[in-house]
């Protein structure tokens, strides 16, 4: 392998960063890790948290086996990389375990089954095979940001019209179990004992409990595909 | 008449290819052609004669769901009355209005916003604006509760519209039945407001008196509550379209006289609906299997579907045998779902959603099975010769 010269952000190597993001979007244009974008996103913050331990073991995986690409003899390559993912995954499972327990719990086994996810092996396969480490980690970081895009997208929309909060906060408004009451000098106070809906929910809004349900994380994600098709129009197959 | 005609043949040339709103042409040709019958004529080419158009088929679909949405309305206003005091009930008339007062708004809400997604995607694709929100947009509210709030029904059209068939391609391209579509976004989405026992009569604020459906009722072990005249004439708890059989049978009869709908596929379902009755009365463990297999067939939205959704010429299955197979396990599994899904009292809708999309899977088979026995018969013919 005889690596020329380059900057560091050559053209090339910029485009490895941005192409997943939009052009060859793992989610919305490969239709990979299709599982996780259902299974994790009825709210923002395990998303962004998945789309954080992602982007930790593709970058890392992609090094590591990128490094080792001349050693692993190819007839055994895939239980190499699976060895080197598990390994990576672990660690992330640990971390989350000791430093954010109650995400990890709601993650449950979506961490593990990072390993399953399509876009690890496939950038493994695809990329970090047959390329430098540099190159390999600027690859993975474009991926899995491209990946973790959809996924905080998908959960923004989801936990905001289904639960109507974003990271837990109520950003709609209260919804409380009686609806206001105009009655002299009831202050803020008096309306929180009593319970009383309050913003959105006042004039009658509702969640959308269809939108908790993966069925719509589905139809989301087909949604942004057809948004993004709609303004890059050299996606639409012929 | 004269005065329409005059008026839009003078704003015609504005709309026309090169015009000053051409791109609002189609629009103003789906508005021209609503109110009188195009005057062009197929240039080239063989083609069939027929006076039917799309249009036409319809306004005979709309036609036929008249009787059971007047019939609808004055329910909703018996059912109201019937629970302040059913000693001291007004006239009909003052059903009816009180009924046409709350259902009307879901009709024009429901157009308004159906009509106005499809005009936007007819401009936006150049294409002719087609006539098939004009039924899907009767339907949606017929088969809603009464007392959803208007800004439910108006999210649940808008989604039926662009995912169910937008998205597909418009008019005509759609897996799903719209209507149903709507439905059951609104199902999931705002279950609260789509199920349990105060949802299917206007609220009268009458404490302890409920508006259960009779399936709702059988669900939860009791028994049905109302005599078999009352199930078949409607005087039931219900969304507007769906209650009374006789209304939606006179509806029927239209659609089969004029060959809109397909009686293979209301055959088809009535069948199949009787023989999972007939299974479950031979079981009979619970008050749902135990409610009659014919009663089974007149109460929720068994006949209503079965007449107007079932035999949606788009989703339906489009082969003759295929339309007896689809039928039938419309029936089936309306009245399996019912029994045994205690959240859904109401199979309907899941059992004609999922037919829709099994019926090109249907088609196939059909038409595989066709060739293959006329293969079978020109090889022995050969063979004879």
């Amino acid at each position: 392998m005889a690596e020329e010269k380059e900057p560091l952000f050559s053209k090339k190597n910029r485009a490895l960063l941005s192409d997943p993001l939009n052009d060859n979007n793992p989610i919305t244009v490969q239709v990979l890790g299709i599982c996780s974008a259902l299974a994790i996103t009825v709210q923002l913050k395990p998303a962004v948290v998945m789309a954080i331990a992602v982007l930790f073991v593709v970058c890392a995986s992609n090094v590591t086996v990128s490094l080792l690409r001349n050693l692993i003899p190819s007839r055994i390559r895939i239980i190499v990389q699976l060895l080197i993912v598990a390994s990576l995954v672990i660690i992330v499972d640990q971390v989350l375990k000791a430093y954010a327990y109650d995400v990890s719990k709601e993650l449950s086994v979506f961490v593990g089954l990072i390993i399953t996810n399509c876009i690890v092996m496939g950038r493994l396969e695809a990329f970090a095979l047959g390329n430098g480490p540099w190159r390999a980690f600027l690859d993975g970081i474009g991926n899995a940001a491209g990946y973790g895009f959809i996924l905080i997208l998908v959960a923004f929309f989801r936990e905001l019209l289904g639960s109507g909060k974003l990271f837990g906060e109520e950003v709609l408004g209260h919804k409380g179990k009686h609806m206001p009451i105009d009655a002299v000098g009831l202050d803020e106070a008096a309306a929180q004992l009593l319970d009383m809906s309050t913003g959105l929910y006042a004039l009658g809004y509702q969640n959308n409990g269809f939108m908790l349900l993966s069925p719509m994380a589905l139809i989301t994600v087909g949604i942004i595909i057809w948004a993004q098709r709609y303004k890059n129009r050299k996606l639409i197959e012929k | 008449m004269n005065f329409f005609r005059k008026t839009l043949d003078k704003y015609k040339p504005l709309f026309d290819k090169g015009g000053k709103y051409e791109k609002f042409g189609p629009a103003f040709n789906g508005f021209d052609t609503l109110l009188f019958v195009p005057n062009h004529t197929t240039k080239t080419g063989a083609h069939v004669r027929d006076g039917v158009d799309l249009k036409r088929v319809m306004i005979t679909v709309v036609a036929a769901l008249i009787p059971a949405l007047i019939f609808g309305m004055w329910n909703v206003g018996y059912q109201y009355y019937n629970q302040l005091d059913p000693n001291n009930m007004p006239g009909m008339m003052e059903l009816l209005g009180y009924g046409a007062l709350k259902f009307l708004p879901m009709v024009i809400v429901s157009y308004i916003v159906g009509l106005t997604i499809e005009f936007a995607f007819a401009i936006y694709r150049g294409h002719e604006v087609n006539e098939g929100y004009l039924v899907s947009g009767m339907l949606i509210p017929l088969i809603m509760p009464i007392d959803l709030p208007l800004w439910m029904l108006a999210v649940s059209v808008a989604f039926a519209v662009i995912i169910g068939k937008e998205a597909f391609g418009g008019t005509g391209m759609n897996i799903l039945n719209p209507a149903l579509v709507a439905r059951a976004f609104a199902f999931f989405s705002y279950a609260p407001f789509m199920s349990g026992d105060k949802v299917w009569v206007t609220d009268a604020g009458v404490d302890g008196v409920t508006g259960e459906t009779i399936l709702g009722s059988l669900a939860a072990g009791n028994s049905a509550g109302y005599s078999v005249l009352d199930m078949f004439m409607g005087y039931i708890p219900g969304s507007v379209g769906e209650t009374s059989v006789l209304m939606i049978l006179i509806g029927a009869a239209l659609l089969l006289f004029t060959g809109v709908a397909s009686w293979r596929v209301m055959v088809g379902a009535t069948i199949g609906g009787a023989v999972m009755g007939l299974i479950f009365n031979a079981i009979g463990v619970n008050a749902l299997m135990d409610f009659p297999w014919w009663q089974h067939l007149l109460v929720g939205g068994f006949a209503f579907g079965v007449v107007f959704m079932a035999t949606d010429p788009v989703s339906a299955a489009q082969t003759a045998k295929g339309k007896w197979i689809y039928g039938f396990f419309i029936g089936l599994l309306a009245i399996m779902i019912r029994v045994f899904n205690g959240a859904y009292p109401e199979g309907m809708m899941m059992a004609i959603l999922l037919m829709n999309v099994f019926a090109p899977t249907i088609d196939h088979y059909v038409i595989a099975g066709n060739i293959k026995r006329r293969k079978k018969r020109l090889e022995e013919n050969l063979k004879a010769a």
